[in-house]
């Protein structure tokens, strides 16, 4: 016999405050371990987070609790997408990473970096059926290559060839923004697997 | 010969145009080279030793199959020089070698996308593997696999696995980071690594 009432609450979030569906609005994160808490933080921590306002964040302060290789990757991350003086255009890197995390099936990832697409590309129709329709929506050929190349380099084993490299080529990429699709999708393989196996997203109103 | 990881496994050269592409994201590659630093030559490898590293890395990049074997070579040589011994290269090996699959697949929340749920196999180590390679590294390969291939379906009690079987919170931050950095570590090897087999596209001009 199981008596209902004594039954251990979950350990997780009912159903119906997380989300189901891909989408661009924003969703919060909730860390399934422990993050640090400030009074915790020494100079090596800090520094980890590079950004001080980093410190809000329940999933930077996770992952502080290994200060060295969160530093490094952070200054990985910003150079791949923020350093636009030359090579692809912002959208286009934002594309990479939301096909990366559309075909991984990270709705927190592409929650973000959808509305970052959107927001560089103005094309926010386009990037709402990369979510709606998946990785085989047709774009038109320039994003269809981009979302390609990282459906391909995102499947493991890795699908990536030259194939990939002539359609980019074909579609006006030279190798440096070819590079910047590689860098983008590969980046996202690395962060959907933290945000998805570390915690949850969440509805962002419950916050 | 470099002493950057990702230009020696992709096969860059100094002063190629791949390497000159590369050098127009600086901080993306001092970077990558510090997060490989990071995992697996640490000032303080804490809770998770270097021999549990390599071993793990080897379990990794061996799952990316035939295509990457060229990173998984790499690791082999450095579980090796970490000081395992034949029998844990080999349990490791077969160990990798019975996770073989093709990824991602995985369930979402039940909801609209549940139509894309993709099934596949749920990965165990080997039972004659798995003296040799003692409970703290079956659990983590057991993880691993489900990072690499399914990570969607990761959940608190994947965590819970590890921490019973002795996995620390900052043990699993430092595990999911090495696994999940292998997965963008590998993507732009592949990357890279196509694009330097091909003739430099002199069509167009980067700056």
């Amino acid at each position: 016999m199981t008596d209902l009432s004594t039954t251990p609450a979950p350990d997780v979030r009912p159903d119906q405050d997380r989300p189901v569906a891909f989408t661009q609005d924003a969703l919060g994160w909730e860390p399934w371990l422990p993050p640090l808490t400030e009074d915790e933080l020494t100079e090596r921590h800090w520094s980890g987070l590079v950004d001080r306002s980093r410190a809000k964040s329940e999933y930077f302060m996770l992952l502080a609790r290994d200060p060295d290789i969160l530093g490094a990757r952070t200054r990985t991350d910003k150079d791949i997408f923020y350093n636009t003086r030359t090579g692809l255009p912002r959208a286009e890197r934002e594309l990479a990473a939301t096909a990366a995390s559309r075909f991984n099936g990270c709705i927190f990832c592409a929650s973000v970096h959808s509305r970052f697409a959107s927001h560089f590309s103005k094309r926010q129709d386009d990037v709402q059926r990369l979510l709606d329709e998946g990785v085989g929506a047709d774009l038109g050929e320039r994003w269809n290559a981009i979302v390609a190349a990282a459906v391909a380099l995102t499947a493991t084993p890795i699908a990536f060839g030259e194939e990939h490299v002539h359609r980019l080529r074909a579609a006006g990429l030279d190798d440096l923004e070819i590079v910047d699709v590689v860098n983008g999708a590969a980046f996202f393989n690395w962060a959907n697997r933290l945000m998805l196996s570390l915690g949850e997203p969440v509805h962002e109103h419950e916050r | 010969m470099t002493l950057d990881i990702i230009d020696r496994l992709a096969g860059i050269e100094p002063g190629s145009s791949l390497d000159l592409v590369r050098a127009e994201r600086p901080a993306a590659r001092d970077n990558a080279q510090e997060s490989h630093l990071a995992l697996f030559a640490p000032a303080d490898p804490r809770g998770v030793s270097l021999l549990e590293r390599h071993a793990v890395a080897v379990f990794v990049t061996t799952l990316h199959g035939a295509g990457s074997s060229g990173v998984a070579d790499h690791y082999v040589s450095e579980l090796t020089a970490a000081g395992a011994s034949d029998g844990l290269v080999a349990a490791v090996l077969a160990a990798a070698a019975a996770g073989a699959a093709s990824g991602p697949y995985g369930a979402y929340p039940p909801g609209p996308l549940s139509a894309e749920d993709a099934a596949g196999p749920e990965y165990a180590v080997p039972a004659v593997t798995a003296a040799a390679l003692g409970e703290r590294l079956a659990a983590a390969f057991a993880h691993a696999h489900l990072l690499v291939f399914r990570p969607r379906d990761a959940s608190p009690a994947a965590l819970a696995a590890l921490t019973d079987a002795g996995w620390s919170v900052d043990d699993i931050v430092t595990l999911s980071q090495e696994v999940a950095f292998l997965s963008f570590q590998l993507r732009v090897v592949s990357g890279l690594a196509t694009l330097a087999a091909l003739p430099a596209d002199t069509t167009r001009s980067s700056s």
